[in-house]
């Protein structure tokens, strides 16, 4: 397995919010998560991506062997976890290439490679920018600065393709998306699907699944897994709602 | 990240902090009539300058120190302080090997095939200057720079006519005392037209201990020249506070333009405020005639307490005048800084530009001034200040004073507060950045608007600054 998620139990401000949740997701799979508003489908990419402000209670979070929950952050994100943010923030003044650079150079140097030469990167980051429909100048300006909706979202994925992650969380990539958009992401996404790399999918619509087909689909429910399907399981929830496929399920 | 974590990141070694084993001559502390008649004597001054500093100090006999900035101290002893001190020459022409070797180790280009070939350098040694670089290579322009010691016996019009012209003996009490006492310090000239092509650095270092550095700068730029200036400053690590009490004067005449850099890092004191340089310091530029232009740029990372406030006074029409600022304080650091442009000639327009930083327990204050004259028709300012908190000790403050009189002028202030927000350092941590580079890189883009208008060479060292300042070891 790439990722092991064990009787996870975290609370926010004293209210448990995953509550025993299992689940594994093999080296190449690409799994979708669902779930109402406020179920702790963020909380969950949050835990796994080291944030504060959550008391982890029990259970356990394994990236290939390593134990998630006892690391730092950067190392973490070092190890190959990468989330794309339901909400990225803006860094005023840091140049999206600046930060690509650090971000790349703190990765490479964890790893214990060179810095990546500045020609070589802008090429990379010229090129991903392309693939996403972004303008040239993009670069330049300061991480996610006054950038639309859409664009910070693109902006993340730009960032997935150029730090070659290992293990991707994308939270609610699809969100605010216009159709030219989403499709960009998908295939921003597809690019980088590989044997020996994963992903988790979080959002609310079958329609980014259209283009990035799952292995499996979760519904989060009760502060864990209420339910797994097939990828038809996402129409299900489109056509019926939550309580659907919910019914009869342990919440 | 918690916030001792942010303390610790904060919390670097003072890569300048070494001392300098050198053989000085120095005087016993203390400072009366005598101290300056031998400072003077020692300089062989001609009789209108002994009589200046005499005069000075005669006046700073009746002064009270200020204590209006926003910063606390323990009382000065002035009595306990030593006003000259200066490393015993081996030659005439020699210059002690150890000394080359000091400024080598704090990346100073002092040798005239060094890295930095378009910057000379004019190096200074607790109270004198020991040596300047490319001094051919600017005379053949027509460039005076050298040492204030060597212009007063080289060109003592020059100086007679224009020092303590900007900035008068008795304006404050600091500028009082430094005109008393100043050893050394640079001189520069710039004729007619000329476009200086070079730019000029003085590096600034205290190394004896219980020394009182007053350092006195002289900048004159004559009709259409232009020179970029700029002044770096370092100290070693002592348990006692050391103090610094400079004044710059800059003269642009008409259509002349002075840029003016300073990268000030003396020694800021251990975590707990013990040691440290008290920086007050003089700063006042005159835009003299018709166009003229003054810039001020400042990055200060170090002392224990800064009080300065470079100025321009905007006499000629149509001239401008600039100031951008980085201040970061950590620790207990306390800085009261910022910049007063006086309006007085039509159509003069003026930028202030100040992104104060404040971490650990330290205080960082903006203090500005915009003053319109009636005569100042049609004059312009803009003010940006912007203050980025690091952690919940420190504070930041803004006090802009403006007094406009004369209707016709447009005067705009904005004004930002805003905190490395955990959100911020978390999304940087969660792409593999370290958390110091994180903060170094969140305050390196907060400060954009001012490092533009460093020099090339000094806007990357001042990067490096600012980061190693922000270094340190994280839990
Ligand atoms: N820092 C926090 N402080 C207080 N409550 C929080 C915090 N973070 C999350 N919560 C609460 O935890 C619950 C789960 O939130 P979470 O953001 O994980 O939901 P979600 O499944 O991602 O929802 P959505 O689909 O709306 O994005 C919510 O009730 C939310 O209010
Ligand atoms: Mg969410």
């Amino acid at each position: 397995m790439m990722l092991t998620i064990r009787n996870l139990t975290v609370a926010v401000e004293g209210r448990r919010i995953l509550d025993g949740l299992d689940l594994d997701i093999a080296a190449g799979e690409v799994h979708a998560l669902m779930g109402p508003n406020g179920a702790g489908k963020s909380t969950l990419a949050n835990v796994l991506a080291g944030r504060e402000g959550y008391e982890v209670l029990e259970g356990k979070a394994l990236l290939d062997d390593q134990d998630l929950l006892t690391m730092e952050p950067e190392a973490r994100a070092q190890a190959g976890l990468f989330l794309s943010f339901q909400h990225p923030v803006e860094i005023p003044g840091v140049s999206n290439l600046q930060f690509l650079r650090t971000a790349l150079d703190c990765l490479r140097k964890a790893r214990g490679e060179a810095p990546l030469d500045s020609a070589a990167l802008l090429r990379a980051a010229r090129e991903a920018a392309q693939v996403l429909g972004l303008p040239a100048d993009f670069l330049k300006r300061g991480v996610n600065e006054g950038f639309s909706g859409g664009e910070k979202k693109r902006n993340e994925i730009l960032q997935m393709l150029l730090l070659e992650p290992r293990f991707v969380i994308l939270d609610e990539p699809d969100s605010g998306l216009d159709v030219d958009a989403l499709k960009l992401v998908a295939a921003g996404v597809n690019r980088l699907r590989r044997p020996d790399r994963a992903f988790l999918i979080i959002t609310h619509y079958p329609r980014i699944l259209e283009y990035v087909r799952p292995d499996r689909v979760h519904v989060l429910h009760g502060g864990r897994i209420a339910r797994s399907g097939a990828a038809e399981l996402a129409h299900q929830i489109e056509a019926g709602g939550y309580a659907a496929v919910l019914e009869g399920s342990v919440a | 990240m918690s916030t001792t974590e942010l303390d610790a990141a904060l919390s670097q070694a003072y890569e300048a902090g070494f001392v300098t084993d050198i053989e000085t001559e120095t005087l016993p502390p203390g400072l009366d009539e005598q101290v300056i008649e031998y400072i003077s004597a020692k300089k062989n001054e001609p009789e209108f300058l002994r009589q200046w500093r005499l005069d000075a100090f005669r006046r700073w006999q009746t002064m009270k120190e200020p204590h209006w900035a926003h910063v606390r101290y323990e009382p000065i002893d002035y009595q306990g302080l030593i006003y000259y001190a200066a490393p015993k020459r081996r030659s005439e022409t020699e210059i002690d090997p150890k000394l080359l070797e000091t400024y080598e180790k704090l990346g100073v280009p002092v040798h005239e095939r060094a890295a930095l070939a378009g910057v000379a350098v004019d190096a200074v040694f607790d109270s004198v200057s020991v040596l300047t670089t490319f001094k051919d290579k600017l005379s053949e322009a027509g460039v005076i720079f050298c040492p204030i010691s060597e212009a007063v016996q080289k060109y003592p019009e020059l100086v007679q006519k224009y020092l303590g012209s900007v900035v008068p003996p008795g304006d404050n009490f600091f500028a009082a005392l430094n005109s008393a006492v100043f050893s050394d310090g640079s001189f520069v000239y710039i004729p007619k037209g000329v476009r200086c092509p070079l730019e000029l650095s003085t590096y600034f270092r205290i190394n004896t201990a219980r020394t009182g550095q007053f350092e006195r700068t002289l900048i004159i730029a004559d009709e259409g020249s232009y020179v970029s200036y700029l002044e770096g400053c370092t100290a070693p690590m002592r348990d006692e506070h050391q103090l610094h009490a400079a004044v710059v004067e800059l003269i642009a005449l008409e259509g002349a333009e002075i840029r003016y850099s300073t990268v000030q890092n003396w020694y800021p004191g251990d975590e707990e405020g013990r040691g440290g340089v008290y920086n007050f310091v003089t700063k006042r530029g005159l835009c003299a005639g018709r166009g003229a232009k003054i810039s001020w740029t400042q990055v200060e990372t170090g002392s224990a307490i800064t009080w300065k406030y470079p100025s321009v006074i905007l006499k000629g029409d149509d001239s401008v005048g600039e100031f951008y600022s980085v201040a970061l304080t950590r620790g207990r650091q306390q800085a009261d800084t910022g910049t007063k442009m006086i309006h007085l000639g039509r159509n003069t327009r003026s930028t202030i530009v100040s992104k104060g930083i404040a971490a650990g327990h330290s205080q960082n204050a903006y203090r500005g001034l915009v003053r319109i004259n009636p005569g100042a028709s049609g004059a312009r300012n803009y003010t940006q200040c912007d203050s980025l908190l690091i952690g919940p000790h420190c504070g930041a403050h803004t006090f802009p004073y403006i007094e406009s009189r004369n209707p016709r002028a447009i005067v705009e202030h904005e004004a930002s507060t805003s905190r490395v927000s955990e959100e911020q350092l978390f999304y940087c941590r969660q792409r593999g950045i370290d958390p110091e580079r994180a903060v170094a890189l969140i305050v390196g883009g907060f400060c954009k608007d001012v490092f533009q208008k460093l020099p090339l060479e000094f806007a990357v060292e001042a990067g490096k600054l600012l980061e190693v300042s922000l270094e340190g070891s994280v839990g």
